[in-house]
């Protein structure tokens, strides 16, 4: 770190990644408090459980290969081979990926794409609720959170990416590259699933499941908003030089950038994060008439429609955004489940998936004609571009895999739970030590109150 | 053409101010948010009120009993 200002700068940037990581956690704390609130009490351990291990099994499957995928797929296969040089700063037995006092943002850089991961995963999770085995959720974990997510970052979000250069494809906070991928992810694998038992009456007509508790679902959809604060200021590069960039810029004049190294602000993306959230909410309680679920998922669908060109809308624009993805996408869930009989237990695919579709789209149209990248020979936003693009997310790198890997785990009888254990409960098949102990000391307190024998002290 | 004024990043920053699409437009997004908000308003108020007349009749007193003891 030579001189006060670059080590200023370098400080900085290693600080403010740090704090959107633990930020982003928050995104974690509310996935876990929404599927407990939306599973019945029966299931609750297990639902907690499967989702909290996503994060030791993503975090060290990013740190072996995940991460080494994001800097050496940018172009391959298809527009090049891999980039060794960047790929080999960023394998695991690299200097770069431990302790390191010449090198202070690997860490946390890793870090922030790290709980991208963990969000993609956790999507994942939440529609397959109260009818999956754990082994075969945590298989899929880390394939979206640490193969089929970092391959889509490093073609679509990546400042060298293939599909930034030749489609022109812009996606600033991710409504493809995390939301559309993991909607299209969870499909594919509650396709093959197979809705909970009751979902559907006899003549295929959906039927409602309720929550068991609504408070949880509310509080942790609150902690994703939160969380998501932190993930769109970790999107951005905080402060750079146009001699940093080494783009077409000119002057001195520093900035924040998108993940492209193209300017924005974070000033633009507050704006932008607040507007769209607020569109999305009013939206939602008007298309579900005030269903309280659908309002709080629709105000994270309206950030997440207006995600991809959010560092450059209008705040208007913004706002609206959101409100039309969320209307589409809240046809398109109940659309979907009537005709296909899918059971998303948490609204998904809907949410992530769809809105992400949507949002995509509609940047191409809003964003036409802008510069998708800081250097020379880049194609520019536009519709088609973008087009393709949410087709490569949510189809080829999301649903497909998902649907693939799926179809083996169910052809292998490891996927979905047996019939007796859904019924029964999942907690008290796999903790039912748990449950036999509070059987027990429930009756020893029972028969103590009723004069029977007291226990010893 | 850019929907945004800029098709390349060719650019001094400190030249360059507001980057939204449709710079010039800025008077008819906000006809826009605000039928969009006043729009809200007026669905809003004719739906619950709908909803409450609606309810007012659906009264049973053993279950309205019943709501009150469970506090």
């Amino acid at each position: 770190m030579d001189g006060n200002l670059n080590a200023l700068t370098t400080v900085f940037t290693e600080f403010y990644y740090w704090v959107t990581v633990v930020f982003m956690f928050l995104i974690h704390v509310g996935f876990c408090m929404y599927e407990v609130g939306a599973s019945r009490h029966r299931n609750h351990m297990h639902t907690l459980m499967k989702n909290i291990m996503i994060i030791p099994l993503v975090t060290v499957t990013f740190f072996f290969f995940g991460w080494w995928i994001y800097w050496s797929f940018p172009n391959f296969p298809f527009f090049g081979g891999l980039n060794h040089d960047a790929g080999a700063a960023n394998l695991p037995w690299s200097e770069n990926m431990g302790t390191n006092l010449s090198d202070r943002i690997t860490g946390v850089f890793w870090a922030a794409f790290l709980l991208f991961s963990w969000t993609a995963a956790s999507i994942v999770s939440g529609a397959v609720i109260e009818r999956i085995r754990s082994s075969a959720l945590w298989v899929h974990a880390v394939m979206i959170g640490s193969v089929f997510w970092i391959i889509d970052a490093a073609w679509g979000w990546h400042a060298e990416g293939w599909m930034v250069k030749y489609l022109g494809y812009h996606d600033a906070y991710a409504s493809g590259v995390i939301h559309a991928i993991a909607g299209g992810y969870a499909l594919g694998v509650i396709m093959v699933l197979g809705p909970r038992l009751g979902k559907f009456a006899a003549d295929g007509t959906p039927r409602d499941i309720p929550p068991h508790n609504p408070w949880m679902l509310t509080i942790g959809i609150f902690l994703i908003y939160s969380g998501f604060w932190g993930f769109y200021a970790a999107c951005n590069i905080p402060a750079i030089s146009p001699e940093g960039i080494g783009g077409l810029l000119t002057g001195e004049t520093w900035t924040a950038t998108n993940i492209y190294l193209a300017p924005t602000s974070l000033s633009a993306i507050t704006f932008n994060f607040l507007m769209s959230l607020s569109g999305g909410l009013m939206a939602a309680y008007v298309v579900s008439k005030g269903d309280a679920f659908w309002t709080f998922s629709g105000g994270l669908a309206g950030i997440i429609t207006a995600s991809a060109g959010n560092d450059l809308y209008h705040p208007i624009q913004a706002m609206l955004v959101g409100a039309v993805g969320v209307v589409i996408v809240y046809k398109l869930h109940y659309w979907v489940e009537r005709t296909f009989k899918i059971d998303d237990a948490v609204g998904a695919v809907a949410v992530h998936g769809y809105s992400g579709i949507v949002g995509l789209i509609i940047a191409g149209f809003l964003l036409w004609g802008a510069p998708s990248s800081p250097y020379e020979g880049y194609a520019t936003v536009n519709p088609v571009g973008q087009t393709i693009g949410a087709v490569i997310m949510f189809f080829v790198l999301g649903f497909l895999p998902a649907f693939v890997i799926s179809k083996m785990q169910a052809a292998a009888g490891v996927l979905r739970i047996p019939l007796e254990v859904e019924l029964q409960g999942l907690d008290y098949a796999e903790h039912h030590a748990y449950e036999d102990a509070k059987a027990e000391i429930i009756a020893a307190d029972k028969a103590a109150l009723n004069g029977g024998t007291v226990p010893a002290e | 053409m850019s929907t945004i004024g800029y098709d390349s990043w060719a650019v001094d920053l400190a030249e360059v101010g507001a980057v939204y699409p449709f710079q010039g437009s800025e008077g008819l997004m906000v006809v826009l948010g605000v039928a969009f908000w006043i729009g809200w308003h007026r669905i809003q108020f004719v739906r619950e009120g709908a909803h409450l007349d609606k309810a007012k009749e659906m009264g049973d007193k053993e279950k309205i009993s019943a709501l009150l003891e469970k506090y």
